[in-house]
């Protein structure tokens, strides 16, 4: 039995010696993970293997929501070994997406898994004979049963997935969500691209809606790798553009899930209020989604005193726009008529598939990187993180309208407390030299929950493996599961009240 | 009802009248100059993540180029971008800027097919197929349907089905898995049809040019009528590019 006090730990934007990092058999990993992971203060952010010379390295971190810490340990899968393992999914059902990937990648097979399948068919996976086409969907035979197939290409401009719905009249029993068509091999582009700027463009394109929310976490981790330190100045500007970002996005949302309820003027209200901050981000770093704003090392585009006074001038008079139409929108009856208890998850359903962001948070679960491993600028300037009770399409959609306020709150005090001075800044550095055989990890708060980019580094200190994760590999089994027993006309409300990454699931 | 006319009321007149004319301000970069001062071009080239910068003589191909600004930055007195952000074009050379050049980014007037003005000038229905695309571009060209841009008073739209459209508008590198459906989707729309390349990834891969999970040949075997570059493409580039292919 393995004493939890032995396993290594770090703080998120750290770094550690491979060596250090605790190294399991199997049956020891698997106890240490199930053991960990019925505790309701810790949920994995990443698992995943990687390939050395002798076989597969897998490698596990949890964060502890209550100190602070990230556990990280490992297990060893030499390649002259069975590649069978027993699946942990079948205790902790959060780890079958992870799992899953493991298999595909390297066709490593877990017995007792609820479903092993592909992920999303990425180009470097174990067996090419299965195409994208091949999906073995879940299915139900019955006369009374229909199956309704939507995508890869959608009715909107949104990106492409596939939904399986099998419906018993109007009512939706099960939905499968079939992703993998946007899969670009971004993670091998890590290892591929041999510049640092090349690898800070990249991160930026991993999801274009969460432009600062990846490159923030990829900067950190390189910095990390590189024990480079950035000025807090720096530091502090990345969180404001971090919640900028999940300000414009928000509104946007709030807005489309207005247009699926056939409320014309909301719709209209609170997409022209989103341009007026995606305007800002463009008058802060030339870009509306903040593309070449965050770079390693530092900023071309400093956050002067004149967009200081810009940036509260225009809260000022967003948020003025916002409550007036947000007041009339949150009480129409047609509204919460429409979106009341339609797709809830409870506290339990979310727990057991590990959701995180605002899909944890709209079910109670008070899950925020914000606050249970704040990097500086949220150590400095501490946020509270609020939760809504229900689980259902108005939860999700109340709790946005509640962060946009605590964002700018957040932001104002920001503002008044820092001085941003002077025009000057630190200029990006892309020279880095990455410190040899080690792990960081960095994990940020993005406007869909926690981004964890998680880079390895070899004996000569060269890139050897960059593993992404995206909140969204997490969420999307929550919006599969909100369409159980609802009709299926309530799928645009659900899948817009989620809001959730193609791009950054297929990576 | 009253307490909504207030809400018209304050948020007042937000569409913008003239999206032809409209000034955005620094440090938005669109079309870039390059002056004939004297570098270390070797230096110039390199410090473009994309590859977008040649030498002798130094230019820069738009199709490529991530509008990033990093090159701006290594080398001020030699290459400024401008607000200018009327970047598209229906020939693939025209999105090259040569050392010297000021002129604006035109369409070749002459080599647009006849048809397109013919039957698209009044009316302009598009499917947008975002095949690898990171939802940027996605995002921007919602952007052009909505109260500020308001593309549709040019009779611009996008449709849901392939059958109601006039076009094919794609974004994103063109992933392998996508190669599939985007052909399906294409040949779902009657002719006369056109297709457009919207943003980096679309017009050259972007950074996810040597990607082994990219499958481009649908590029290799169609004729593209219009190129949009930026990274993401701006609502304006977008509109305007439009209006100058079909009017």
């Amino acid at each position: 039995m393995i004493e939890l006090e032995n396993i290594s730990q770090i703080r998120n934007n750290q770094a550690i010696d491979l060596k250090q990092i605790t190294s399991l058999s199997y049956l020891d990993f698997f106890d240490v993970t199930v053991q960990l992971l019925e505790q309701k203060d810790n949920h994995c952010l990443t698992y995943f293997a990687y390939p050395t010379d002798k076989g597969l390295q897998f490698m596990m971190a949890i964060a502890q929501d209550k100190n602070y810490t990230i556990l990280l340990f490992s297990h060893f899968l030499a390649t002259t070994e069975n590649q069978v393992l027993k699946s942990l999914s079948e205790t902790i059902f959060a780890l079958s997406i992870f799992e899953r990937e493991i298999y595909e990648n390297y066709g490593v097979y877990f017995t007792n898994h609820p479903w092993l399948k592909p992920v999303r068919f990425a180009h470097n996976r174990a067996n090419k004979k299965l195409q994208i086409s091949d999906y073995p969907f879940y299915q139900i035979k019955s006369e009374e049963l229909h199956e309704v197939g939507v995508g890869p290409i959608h009715a909107g401009i949104i990106e492409p997935g596939h939904f399986r719905f099998i419906c018993n009249g109007e009512n939706v029993l099960h939905l499968e969500i079939q992703l993998g068509w946007q899969h670009r091999g971004v993670e091998q582009l890590f290892l591929d691209q041999k510049t640092n700027l090349q690898r800070n463009l990249l991160a930026e394109n991993i999801a274009g809606d969460t432009v600062i929310g990846h490159t923030t976490t990829f900067v950190q981790t390189m910095e990390v790798l590189a024990d480079k330190h950035v000025t807090e100045r720096i530091q502090i500007e990345r969180a404001l553009a971090l919640e900028l970002e999940r300000i414009a996005i928000h509104t946007g949302d709030i807005g489309a899930l207005c247009t699926d309820a056939a409320y014309h003027l909301g719709a209209n209200v609170f997409t022209i209020l989103r341009t007026a901050i995606i305007n800002f981000t463009q008058r802060w770093c030339g870009n509306r989604f903040g593309k070449s704003l965050v770079r390693l090392g530092g900023t071309y585009f400093p956050f002067t005193p004149a967009l200081k006074k810009e940036l509260l001038d225009m809260l000022a008079s967003f948020e003025k726009q916002f409550n007036e139409m947000a007041e009339l929108t949150y009480h129409l009856p047609s509204i919460q008529n429409r979106f009341d208890f339609v797709g809830t998850i409870t506290p339990k359903q979310a727990r057991l598939m590990g959701t995180v962001g605002l899909a944890a948070r709209m079910s109670t679960i008070e899950r925020d990187i914000r606050v249970t491993h704040p990097d500086f600028a949220y150590q400095k300037f501490p946020y509270q993180t609020i939760t809504a009770p229900n689980g259902d399409v108005y939860a999700r959609f109340l709790l946005k309208k509640k962060e946009i306020a605590k964002s700018i709150a957040w932001i104002r005090n920001v503002i008044e407390k820092e001085p941003f001075e002077t025009a000057e800044t630190e200029k990006p550095t892309y020279a880095l030299t990455l410190q040899p055989n080690k792990l960081a990890i960095s994990i940020n708060e993005a406007w869909r929950g926690e981004v964890c980019h998680c880079a390895i580094t070899d004996a000569k200190g060269e890139l050897k493996h960059y593993k992404i994760k995206d909140p969204s590999l997490h969420n999307w089994k929550a919006l599969e599961l909100s369409l159980r027993n609802v009709e299926i006309s309530d799928f645009p409300i659900n899948n817009k009240s989620y809001n959730l990454s193609y791009c950054g699931h297929d990576l | 009802m009253i307490n909504e006319l207030k809400v018209i009321y304050h948020n007042g007149k937000q569409y913008i009248p003239d999206l032809r004319k409209v000034k955005l301000r620094a440090p938005f970069r669109g079309r870039p100059e390059i002056s004939t001062a004297n570098v270390d071009e070797q230096a110039l080239v390199d410090c473009c993540p994309l590859g977008a910068i040649t030498s002798h003589p130094v230019r820069i191909d738009l199709g490529k180029c991530a509008f990033c600004g990093e090159c701006a930055f290594a080398f001020p007195e030699k290459i400024k971008f401008t607000q200018d952000y009327k970047l598209a074009s229906n020939k693939r050379e025209n999105l090259i800027i040569n050392e010297g050049e000021t002129h604006p980014i035109i369409l070749d007037k002459a080599t647009i097919r006849k048809e397109i003005k013919k039957t698209f000038s009044k009316s302009l229905k598009l499917r947008q197929v975002s095949a690898g695309g990171d939802n940027s571009c996605e995002n921007e060209l919602g952007a052009c349907g909505n109260t500020n841009f308001d593309m549709g008073r040019f009779g611009l739209e996008f449709v849901a089905s392939p059958r109601h459209a006039d076009g094919l508008l794609i974004t994103g590198p063109l992933t392998e898995n996508m190669a599939e459906p985007l052909q399906i989707c294409y040949d779902a729309i009657p002719s006369p049809k056109i297709i457009i390349l919207a943003g980096v990834d679309a017009i050259s891969g972007g950074i996810f040019a040597d990607s082994p999970a990219l499958n481009r040949s649908f590029l290799d075997n169609h004729h593209i009528d219009l190129y949009i570059p930026g990274n993401p493409t701006h609502p304006l580039t977008i509109i305007n590019g439009l209006l100058d292919l079909t009017r």
